[in-house]
C-alpha cells in the first residue's frame, strides 16, 4: 500500500483513518516506509489497464514478481555491503557490486518504466507536444523518424536489455541509448522514456514476435510523464 | 568503401548477386555463388512434445522453429554481407559485421548443441548410467555428483540477463572439467569442449515456468542426454564437423 493508492482512493484513506486501523498502519510501516529500504512502488494503473497492448497477466507478473525480485535483491545487496563495510571487509563489499548494479538497476528501470506508460484510453499513446516535440523534431528530424530509430535500437538488442530516449545534460540534446540487462542509464544522460526489451516484458503475449510488441508499446507511452522528465532537466 | 585492387572482384561479385538479400533463398543462392554453403536448421532428434512435462511442446516448437531458425537466417545474411565486404575491401563493414556473426553464429551453435544434449525423461539416453567416464571425472572434481548439480544450478541461477550455462572440458593437457556461463549467444570457444549446455534465455522456459526459473533449472536435470554428454567428454562426438 503506497501513497499513490491512498491518493487515488479517498474512500479507502478515510476508512483507514476512521478505523484507526492499527494493523494496516503497522503493515504500511513495515512494507513501505522503512527508511533506507527499497520498496515496490504501486502501479499508477490496474494490471489490465494497458490491454490489449500489454496483457494483464504480463503486467502482474512483471510488477508483482519480477520487479519485487529486484527490490529484494537490491535490499539484500545493500545489507551485505553495509555489513561488509562495518567490518572493514571492502573485498567482500566489492564482490557484491555486480548484484547492486543488477538489482538496483532493475528497480530503477522498472520504476521509470511503469510511470512512462499509461492506458491507451487515458494519457497513453499519441504524440508529444510543446517543448518535447520541438526537441524531438530538432534532434531526430521528426517524431516518426525518432520512433523508427527507437524500434531499430530495440530490435538490435542482443539478449536482455532496455532502450531509452535520453537527454544529454551537458549538450542539452536528445539521443537514443541501449543498456544491457539491468544496467541503468547514468553518466551525462537523463532517462526520459524507457522500453523494456527483456523477453518477460512481452513473451506471454507476443512470443517470438517481438517487433509486434515494439509497435504496440507506442499506444501506451505516457508522453505527459516523458515531457515532465524533459522539462525538469 | 572500395579499394582499387579489389574493385574488379567487387564488381564481378555484385553483377552476379541476386538483388533481394532479405529473401532466404536468395541468400542461400548468393552464398553458393561465393562458394559457401548456407547454414540450415537441424532437425530435432525427438518430437516437440518429447520433453514434456519438463519442457512443453509449445516452448520446444517456438524455440526450434522460430528462435533457432532466426539465428540461422540472420547468420547466413551476415555471412553473405561479410563476404561481399571482404571482396570490396571494406574493413569497416567487416568489423561492423563481426558482432552480428558472433551473435547469430553463436545462437546457431548453442542451440544445435542444446537439442542434442537433451533427451526424453526416462529414456536410456537420459540415464546418468550412460556417462560413466564423465561422472567419475565429475565426482573427482566436485566431490560428488550432487555437489556438481548444486554448483551447476547455482551458476545457472546467477546469470544476469540472457545467457547459457555449460559444463566444459578444458583445452590442454589437464583437460579438467569446469562450469562456465556465457552471456547472450556467446559460444564456448578457444578449444574448450562443451559437454552440455542449458539455455537460460527466458524464451527457453517462460511460457511454462513464468518467473519461476528455479523450477526450470530443477527440472532440466530430468532431460539431460548423458549419452551425448559422455560422447563429447570422451572426444567421440562428430558434432564439430557437422556444424
Amino acid at each position: 500500500m503506497s501513497s499513490t493508492l491512498l491518493r487515488t482512493v479517498p474512500a479507502l484513506r478515510g476508512a483507514l483513518r476512521a478505523s484507526g486501523a492499527p494493523k494496516a498502519a503497522g503493515a504500511m510501516a513495515s512494507t513501505s516506509f522503512v527508511r533506507g529500504k527499497a520498496t515496490l512502488p504501486d502501479l499508477p494503473y490496474d494490471y489490465g489497464a494497458l490491454e490489449p497492448h500489454i496483457s494483464g497477466k504480463i503486467m502482474e507478473l512483471h510488477h508483482a514478481k519480477h520487479h519485487q525480485t529486484y527490490v529484494n535483491g537490491l535490499n539484500s545487496a545493500l545489507q551485505t555491503i553495509g555489513e561488509a563495510e562495518s567490518k572493514g571487509d571492502f573485498t567482500k563489499a566489492a564482490t557484491v557490486a555486480p548484484l547492486l548494479n543488477f538489482h538496483g538497476g532493475g528497480h530503477i528501470n522498472h520504476s521509470l518504466f511503469w510511470e512512462n506508460l499509461a492506458p491507451a484510453s487515458g494519457e497513453g499513446g499519441g504524440e508529444p507536444d510543446g517543448a518535447l516535440k520541438k526537441a524531438i523534431d530538432s534532434d531526430f528530424g521528426s517524431f516518426d523518424t525518432f520512433r523508427a530509430q527507437m524500434n531499430t535500437a530495440l530490435a538490435g538488442i542482443q539478449g536482455s536489455g532496455w532502450a531509452w530516449l535520453v537527454k544529454d545534460k551537458a549538450a542539452g540534446t536528445l539521443g537514443l541509448v541501449t543498456r544491457a540487462n539491468q544496467d541503468p542509464v547514468s553518466g551525462p544522460y537523463v532517462p526520459l522514456l524507457g522500453i523494456d526489451a527483456w523477453e518477460h516484458a512481452y513473451y506471454l503475449q507476443y512470443e517470438n514476435r517481438k517487433a509486434e510488441y515494439f509497435d504496440a508499446i507506442w499506444n501506451v507511452v505516457n508522453w505527459k510523464t516523458v515531457a515532465g522528465r524533459f522539462e525538469k532537466t | 568503401m572500395v579499394n582499387i585492387g579489389s574493385l574488379w572482384q567487387y564488381l564481378a561479385l555484385h553483377s552476379t548477386l541476386s538483388g533481394d538479400s532479405t529473401n532466404t533463398n536468395n541468400t542461400a543462392n548468393n552464398l553458393a555463388k561465393m562458394g559457401l554453403a548456407a547454414y540450415t536448421l537441424p532437425a530435432l532428434p525427438y518430437a516437440y512434445d518429447a520433453l514434456e512435462p519438463h519442457i512443453s511442446a509449445q516452448i520446444m516448437e517456438l524455440h526450434h522453429a522460430r528462435h533457432h531458425q532466426a539465428y540461422v537466417t540472420n547468420l547466413n545474411k551476415a555471412l553473405e554481407s561479410h563476404v561481399a565486404a571482404v571482396a570490396a575491401g571494406d574493413v569497416a563493414a567487416q568489423i561492423a559485421l563481426q558482432q552480428v556473426v558472433k551473435f547469430n553464429g553463436g545462437g546457431h551453435i548453442n542451440h544445435s548443441l542444446f537439442w542434442k544434449n537433451l533427451a526424453p525423461a526416462g529414456s536410456e539416453d537420459a540415464s546418468v548410467a550412460q556417462a560413466k567416464g564423465l561422472v567419475a571425472e565429475i565426482e573427482k572434481t566436485w566431490g560428488s555428483f550432487d555437489g556438481f548439480k548444486t554448483a551447476f544450478s547455482a551458476a545457472l541461477m546467477g546469470i544476469q540477463g540472457s545467457g547459457w550455462g555449460w559444463l566444459v572440458k578444458e583445452a590442454g593437457n589437464g583437460a579438467g572439467l569446469r562450469i562456465v556461463t556465457t552471456k547472450d549467444q556467446d559460444p564456448v570457444v578457444g578449444g574448450d569442449v562443451p559437454v552440455f549446455g542449458v539455455d537460460m534465455w527466458e524464451h527457453a522456459y517462460y511460457l511454462q515456468y513464468l518467473n519461476g526459473k528455479a523450477a526450470y533449472v530443477e527440472n532440466i536435470w530430468n532431460v539431460i542426454n548423458w549419452r551425448t554428454a559422455e560422447e563429447r567428454f570422451a572426444g567421440r562426438s562428430e558434432e564439430k564437423t557437422e556444424l
